[in-house]
């Protein structure tokens, strides 16, 4: 089997009580601590103005990581493949759908409709940042970061190319929200590498594995990686700020997870 | 990275279809696949799913109410499931995929399916019934089994007993197109042995409505590269393959993938880049990938959907491609638009073409549009084919371009 193998390049965070990444960063080596706050997402101002009115939390959430990762990565957006995953997309705008659709007038807007594609956020990416390479959306429910970051490491594995993850997700209103209850938007985005670059923070390399999980030391932030599926993340997040080489293990599927080596890069 | 290896990098090596099946409203199974095909027949009939009152034609699949799921997959029931599972027990795949699962281990066989609305209809109807004071939705609804998009690949993990990676892809009407690509590098990295492709979409009033409200539904059975085409009929279905590496001793008649393609448009949400960029760059990379030139394709499967602007799109990025004299043709006017099953049910459609030496005509179709430079085809033409391809073009510009080919 070929390694699943990559250099992270740049990353960008966005969540509860958390601005971005060197902020994340300062949370999970313990230098800050972590107070739960709402979400605070940013206008996407890389958008022209038509489509900016167009977009809600989740094309913001996920342009705002997107961005952040490919800024520090030093890295063209437009040059990179993307790999898009959430679990359930814009929550809000099903709801809204739903509750016309329960009505007796029906009349859809058509901006709601092209927004309730799971690749709502891939497609503004691209118009954003005019990547026009490869760009997919998934969904493997609560494992849809460690499926996402599977994906992306083959594609960085197999074609050979620098590859964009970006793992978000938004909660619903009610009455959707007490059969999904996901808190508060989170998204985390990292520029993967096929190859070593100034740029490279850490290698990292994945198998699948039968072990379990790991989880986070402190309680609120296990509370965390627990309720929103993007902050499966966590424990990844928390060694590459800690620039340690070693081993986490994310979760994936039923009965088997994903098993990351780091390495810190020089 | 240096040009030779990054050529290198962009061929891919063949995988070969070892089983696969349709279920579409022009038919169950293989079988009632080409037939209706022979037969240019179309399945598409006058709307009259659930409560919608739109004035369109709809590819329906017949009888998947009344075949609920098992009791063990109780907690997967939806329409969307329910044609899945119909569509698994066509034309021997599920044993196919069990045969795989016997070989390699079952965890060696991935799951890597598309969907664009997955269970969504049961949260439409569960909607109608929420609580008058407390707003809540019946008590039967289900979140996860029926409503999230990745309910789908759970759903056929679960009822085949598979236990690799599994995965939805869901960038709209690309989705089930990319499904392939995605499952060729998992099994060229070796993280498997064996992947169940596939999608599957079934009738909802998000989609129904929704293209209503963008005006890119047709009144009448769609009429793909008609100059008086205006707009889809959507459809529903549920195809499936199953993907090894070809074996040393492949059958004359095997098919092979052998090439793949993927872009973005980088333009619009909702429409096509006018001149077809992102869909050029797939076709050009599903060739380079399966290095063959333009000359080499001998049938074009078109994505086709029926909109103006769609068709126009696709016309100038396959005549920059393949130039115009490759015939082709949509078989979206027998099976209506089915959206995040499209690619893998015009992946079927390709596979059968190959094997059975036939380029299906594209019905509904009566006056070409002149302006469209493509080669058309109105007629079936039985001839002996090599390499076929097949485009699937989305929402958000997400583009995909596939290459079959028949082994010997």
């Amino acid at each position: 089997m070929a390694a699943l193998a990559a250099y992270v390049e740049g990353i960008g965070l966005l969540g509860p009580g958390i601005g971005d990444w060197p902020a994340g960063a300062r949370v999970l080596t313990g230098q800050a601590p972590w107070a739960r706050a709402p979400t605070v997402l940013p206008a996407p101002e890389c958008l022209p103005s038509a489509e900016r009115r167009r977009t809600g939390t989740v094309v913001r959430l996920a342009l705002a990581v997107g961005l952040e990762a490919t800024a520090r990565a030093g890295a063209d957006p437009a040059a990179l493949a993307a790999v898009f995953a959430s679990s359930g997309g814009d929550g809000q705008n099903c709801h809204e759908i739903c509750q016309v659709l329960a009505s007796a007038e029906r009349q859809l807007s058509p901006t709601r409709f092209h927004n309730c594609v799971h690749n709502a956020a891939a497609g503004y990416w691209s118009i954003a940042t005019q990547a026009t390479p490869a760009s997919s959306a998934l969904c493997a429910y609560d494992a849809s970061f460690a499926a996402g970051l599977l994906e992306a490491l083959l594609q960085v594995a197999v074609e050979r190319t620098a590859v964009l993850l970006v793992a978000y997700d938004v909660g619903y209103p009610e009455p959707l929200h007490r059969h999904r209850p996901i808190p508060d938007a989170f998204g985390v985005a990292l520029v993967l590498a096929p190859a070593v670059s100034a740029a490279s923070q850490a290698s990292v390399s994945a198998t699948l594995t039968a072990a379990p999980a790991d989880d986070m030391a402190d309680g609120a932030l296990e509370a965390l990686r627990r309720s929103i599926p993007a902050a499966r993340s966590l424990p990844l997040l928390a060694h590459l700020a800690r620039r340690t080489t070693g081993r986490v293990v994310l979760d994936y599927l039923g009965g088997q997870c994903l098993a990351v080596e780091l390495s810190a890069c020089p | 990275m240096p040009g030779d290896t990054d050529v290198n990098y962009r061929r891919m090596n063949p995988l070969a279809l070892t089983s696969f099946t349709a279920t579409s409203c022009i038919g169950r199974g293989v079988a009632a696949t080409l037939a209706t095909l022979h037969e240019r027949r179309t399945g598409l009939a006058p709307c009259a799913f659930e409560t919608v009152t739109l004035d369109t034609w709809v590819g329906e699949v017949a009888g998947v109410d009344e075949a609920p799921l098992p009791a063990t997959l109780r907690e997967f029931e939806c329409r969307n499931n329910r044609l899945a599972h119909l569509g698994l027990a066509q034309d021997g795949l599920a044993e196919a995929v069990q045969r795989a699962a016997a070989r390699y281990g079952r965890e060696r066989v991935g799951v890597f399916l598309g969907t664009s609305t997955s269970g969504i209809l049961e949260t439409e109807l569960a909607y109608r019934e929420r609580d008058p004071l407390s707003g809540a939705l019946p008590a039967h609804f289900r979140y996860r089994g029926a409503h999230n998009t990745f309910s789908l690949a759970a759903f056929a993990q679960q009822a085949l007993q598979l236990s690799g990676p599994a995965v939805v892809i869901s960038c709209a009407c690309s989705s089930s197109a990319k499904v392939f690509a995605s499952a060729r590098r998992a099994i060229e990295a070796g993280l498997i042995d064996a992947a169940l492709v596939g999608g599957v979409d079934s009738l909802c009033l998000t989609t129904l409505y929704g293209f209503h409200s963008l005006q890119l539904v047709s009144s009448r059975p769609c009429r793909p590269f008609d100059v008086a085409r205006d707009g889809i009929s959507i459809g529903e279905a549920a195809a499936f393959a199953l993907l090894e590496r070809p074996g040393a001793s492949l059958d004359a008649n095997a098919v092979l993938l052998l090439g793949v393609g993927e872009s973005s448009d980088a333009h619009h949400m909702s429409a096509p880049h006018p001149q077809g960029r992102g869909a050029r760059a797939a076709m050009l990379q599903a060739l380079e990938a399966a290095a063959l030139a333009p000359q080499d394709i001998e049938y074009i499967n078109f994505h086709g959907t029926g909109t103006p602007s769609n068709d126009d799109a696709e016309a100038r990025a396959v005549t920059n491609v393949l130039g115009n004299e490759t015939p082709g043709s949509s078989t979206k006017g027998a099976t209506g638009h089915t959206l995040g099953a499209a690619g893998a049910l015009e992946a079927v459609i390709c596979a059968l073409a190959l094997q059975h030496g036939v380029m299906p005509a594209g019905v509904n179709t009566t006056e070409l549009d002149p302006a469209l430079t493509v080669h058309y085809l109105r007629d079936n033409r039985v001839t002996r084919l090599s390499r076929v391809m097949s485009n699937s073009f989305g929402f958000g510009g997400s583009n995909c371009s596939l290459i079959f080919g028949r082994a010997g």
